[in-house]
């Protein structure tokens, strides 16, 4: 358990590291980017400011000062959690995030939820069966994987909002409203993540174990579920970055083509309007979820592999019986 | 005494290829039948038809397939099931791969009762560590709770035959049971189906290993290329073979009587064996240590000295863990020792870098356990070849017909050039690893279990082939297995490891026959020797 703990240490040590260098690197853009901060703070390029405001402006936000001044200070406040004031919104960079936060969050685990019960199932019902049963799966999983999310949302809304009308186009309120962007969003990743997940699960199946707990009589289904998805789980694992990457860069986009609330469309809009404060906070996000996932699948893989609970196998451990 | 099961001319093919082709036998009840072959007789592919797991695009025919007198062939799947684990208990080899890695062995035991008693969870419980004790695992309650690489791999093998004598079935098909385990360890594990067996259980053993078989087995049947060529009593099988296969599997099984003999039948080579030469390797009371994970050091190898001589074979014994491979790392240069000294040629390890290190690498070489894993697949016969003579300073031109005399000194020609590693079999390819080693003229080859991946006629023919290059160019062998019978039939001397220290070394002869240690002692009771049960 020692070895847990530790590895816990470890990763919040380095996700620390991880959040400094994006609040840095936050610092840095605004410090290089073209034009006056202080011309952006008083309503960007087309708003034309006396020089008394901007003098005003430039003190108020300590502009004038050296940079390692304003360096330290850009720390301390990331560090209370203060992620400055929106150009644009004209309130704390905090509570615009905080308010779109809720419902990218719910269209992520939705979709999470989604791409995974179907790579799953499809993988378990497929893996090592009839070669067209395989190849109608895999079909199926590349064509939706290389299809642009953007592409698929407008095929759903086509035939389920305009054509069928069963579904809600828009909106962010409520559970009707959550299940064509969850599908579009989760369809490209499901599709690569049940192709992974076929392929672990057939190299699994044909281990001397699975061979072994058939002659025990147990029903295929159990043997797939009991035995190999474990096994086969540790590559979707690994995969993690990549899947979370797509869920948070998709979200974008399926927010803006679903007009639903959300982080992403905060951001769009914010990328529009120069407005760096929230752009760079949204940017200090992403990096805490990565960070944040990252220690996830490290705890995920001891929950699957009980191996690594301990320290790593090694010929001295094994424990000799006297027989 | 009434057939268990009974199988009459049992056909097996995939695809348009047939891999058993009409075989009959029958185990009667509390009878052992061994089935044995080599591998591609088709042994394997009929215990596992037994339980209806042939595989995936299997075409199964027979005249008679009964279990107790039911009908095999007209059995539905959900009729298996309670078959599988409950009438019949299967045991693979190697319980490391054959029990799932992420379970707790206690859960793999309880799976069985889940499906084949009526015993509530808590029951089950009880009857997990009934079982773990009765097949001869201490401490059951811990035990059923560890992960299988948790356990040696004699516990390993006892939780798996565990597994399979939980649903109490009426026949046991053990499939290779003891051929990934030392020999000690091998010899509890016979004893333990022995005694199942007298708890008047039928079992069929399947064996590439004659002795193995004939400690415990009542009849034999013997298997080549799908087919039976030979069946009867073991006694009888073994002492008066009556088919010529049969006859040639059991001379080319290394034991005592077969030193200076030939294995394979072929004739020897003109010429006598050239007595031991000068000292080509001297190993002077190396020392290595390794660090645990755990932070504790633990010694290796402890304090191990040895010559070797050119035209000599010296054999290192052990089980594993016993220091055999890390004392043969050193020897090669590959590892440090801690203390102690290596002397190559009258050159030590420690007193040459670069250059001259690999110089003095190119005098010894090694040949591996497994070729396939020591070749890289892509290159061909021909590439191997040159590679190594490139090392050896061979110039371009001489190479390919070095290359040639390599083979034919190894058995092979030219026409073996073009392939590749997958091309050949197991036997040429070991013999390719001869070749090159041989590539840069070594003093020395450091032969490492050379022959334990290989069938018992392939295997005599690559011994063989050692003796015959070693005639030829006094070549010395560092000989590390764990089998005592190769090492009998091969070397001129042996150490005896244990715990990384050498208990015992000697003569061959001296160390079989009136062997010193108690270890050693315990090991050579402990081969399975070729005597009717």
């Amino acid at each position: 358990m020692n070895r847990v703990l530790r590895l816990i240490g470890w990763r919040l040590l380095a996700g620390a590291g991880v959040l400094w260098g994006a609040a840095t690197l936050s610092f840095l853009v605004i410090q290089f980017t073209p034009g006056d901060p202080a011309q952006a703070i008083v309503g960007g390029e087309n708003a034309a400011p006396t020089p008394e405001v901007i003098a005003q402006v430039t003190r108020e936000y300590g502009l004038d000062r050296p940079w390692y001044e304003q360096y330290l200070s850009h720390l301390g406040r990331v560090l209370h959690g203060d992620l400055g004031t929106s150009y644009r919104l004209h309130e704390p960079v905090t509570q615009a995030i905080g308010e779109q936060a809720g419902a990218t969050v719910e269209l992520a685990l939705a979709a999470a939820v989604v791409a995974l019960t179907l790579s799953v199932a499809v993988a378990l019902a497929t893996a090592r069966r009839r070669r067209w049963v395989r190849g109608a799966a895999s079909g199926a999983e590349l064509l939706v994987a290389s299809t642009p999310s953007f592409w698929l949302g407008i095929l759903l809304l086509t035939v389920f909002s305009f054509g069928l009308r069963i579904l809600p186009a828009t909106g962010s309120h409520g559970f009707r409203s959550l299940i064509l962007p969850a599908f579009a969003l989760a369809l490209p990743i499901a599709g690569v993540l049940g192709h992974v997940l076929r392929e672990a699960l057939e190299e699994v199946l044909e281990e001397p174990f699975i061979v072994s707990a058939r002659t025990r009589g147990l029903a295929d289904l159990t043997v797939r579920l009991r035995h190999a998805l474990r096994h086969a789980l540790t590559p979707l694992v690994t995969m993690s970055g990549y899947w979370v990457g797509a869920l948070l860069g998709g979200a974008v986009i399926t927010e803006t083509l679903f007009t639903r609330q959300g982080i992403g469309r905060l951001l769009i809009s914010a990328v529009d309007a120069k407005d760096l404060p929230v752009v760079l906070g949204v940017v200090l996000l992403s990096a805490g979820i990565y960070v944040l996932v990252n220690l996830v699948v490290d705890l995920l893989y001891l929950v699957i592999d009980p191996r690594l609970r301990e320290v790593p196998a090694a010929a001295g451990r094994v424990v000799e019986g006297a027989a | 005494m009434t057939a268990v099961l009974r199988v009459e001319n049992l056909r097996i093919g995939f695809g348009a290829g047939t891999v058993v082709d009409g075989i009959s036998f029958e185990v009667r009840r509390g009878e052992c039948l061994a089935l044995v072959g080599e591998s591609g007789s088709g042994k394997s592919v009929t215990a596992r038809t037994l339980v209806g797991l042939t595989g995936d695009g299997a075409t199964v025919r027979a005249d008679a397939l009964t279990f107790d007198g039911r009908d095999l062939t007209r059995l539905r799947e959900r009729d298996w099931r309670a078959i599988r684990g409950g009438r019949i208990g299967f045991v693979l080899q190697d319980a490391l791969v054959s029990l799932d890695p992420l379970r707790r062995v206690g859960k793999e035991i309880d799976e069985v009762l889940a499906a084949h008693t009526p015993l509530s969870r808590r029951a089950r419980a009880e009857r997990i560590a009934e079982l773990l004790a009765q097949v001869g695992v201490p401490e059951p309650g811990l035990r059923a709770r560890q992960l299988p690489h948790e356990l040696s791999g004699g516990l390993r093998q006892r939780a798996l035959i565990a597994t399979a004598i939980a649903g109490e079935p009426e026949l046991i098909i053990a499939d290779e049971p003891t051929t990934a385990l030392d020999v000690t360890v091998q010899a509890q594990v016979l004893d333990l189906l022995a005694k199942l067996k007298s708890e008047d259980r039928s079992l069929l053993i399947i064996s590439h290993d004659l002795a193995v078989v004939s400690r415990l087995a009542d009849r034999v049947a013997v298997m080549k290329d799908g087919r039976i060529v030979e069946q009867g009593p073991v006694h009888q099988v073994l002492r008066a073979p009556a088919h010529d296969y049969t006859r040639s599997l059991l001379a080319a099984i290394p034991a005592e009587h077969t030193k200076g003999t030939r294995l394979s039948g072929t004739p020897a080579p003109p010429g006598e064996r050239r007595p031991p030469g000068d000292v080509v390797i001297r190993v002077d009371a190396v020392t290595k240590s390794f660090r645990g994970p755990d932070g504790v050091a633990r010694q290796a190898v402890r304090d191990v000295s040895f010559t070797l001589r050119a035209a000599e074979t010296v054999g290192i014994v052990g089980e594993s863990g016993s220091g055999k491979t890390t004392t043969a790392r050193i020897a090669l240069g590959l590892t440090e020792p801690d203390s102690g000294s290596v002397q190559v040629g009258g050159q030590a390890w420690s007193e040459v870098t670069g250059r001259d290190r690999r110089a003095l690498r190119r005098s010894v070489q090694v040949v591996y356990q497994d070729p396939l894993a020591s070749f890289d697949p892509r290159y061909t016969v021909a590439k191997v070849l040159d590679e190594a003579l490139a090392v050896a300073a061979v110039p371009r031109e001489r190479r390919r017909d070095r290359a040639v005399e390599l083979l034919e000194l190894v058995g092979l020609d030219a026409r073996h050039l073009p392939r590749r590693p997958l091309q050949l079999s197991g036997g040429q390819r070991q013999r390719v690893a001869v070749a090159r080693a041989l590539a840069p003229r070594p003093a020395v080859i450091v032969c490492d279990e050379p022959v334990s991946a290989l069938d018992v006629s392939v295997q005599a023919q690559v011994l063989d082939l050692l003796d015959d290059v070693q005639r030829r160019t006094g070549v010395a062998y560092l000989f590390i297995s764990h089998d005592l019978g190769v090492v009998h039939h091969a070397c001129d001397r042996v150490l005896v490891m244990k715990d990384g220290q050498v208990v015992e070394q000697g003569p061959v002869e001296t160390v079989f026959t009136s062997p010193e240690h108690p270890y050693t002692r315990e090991l050579i009771a402990a081969i399975p020797r070729l005597t009717a049960a």
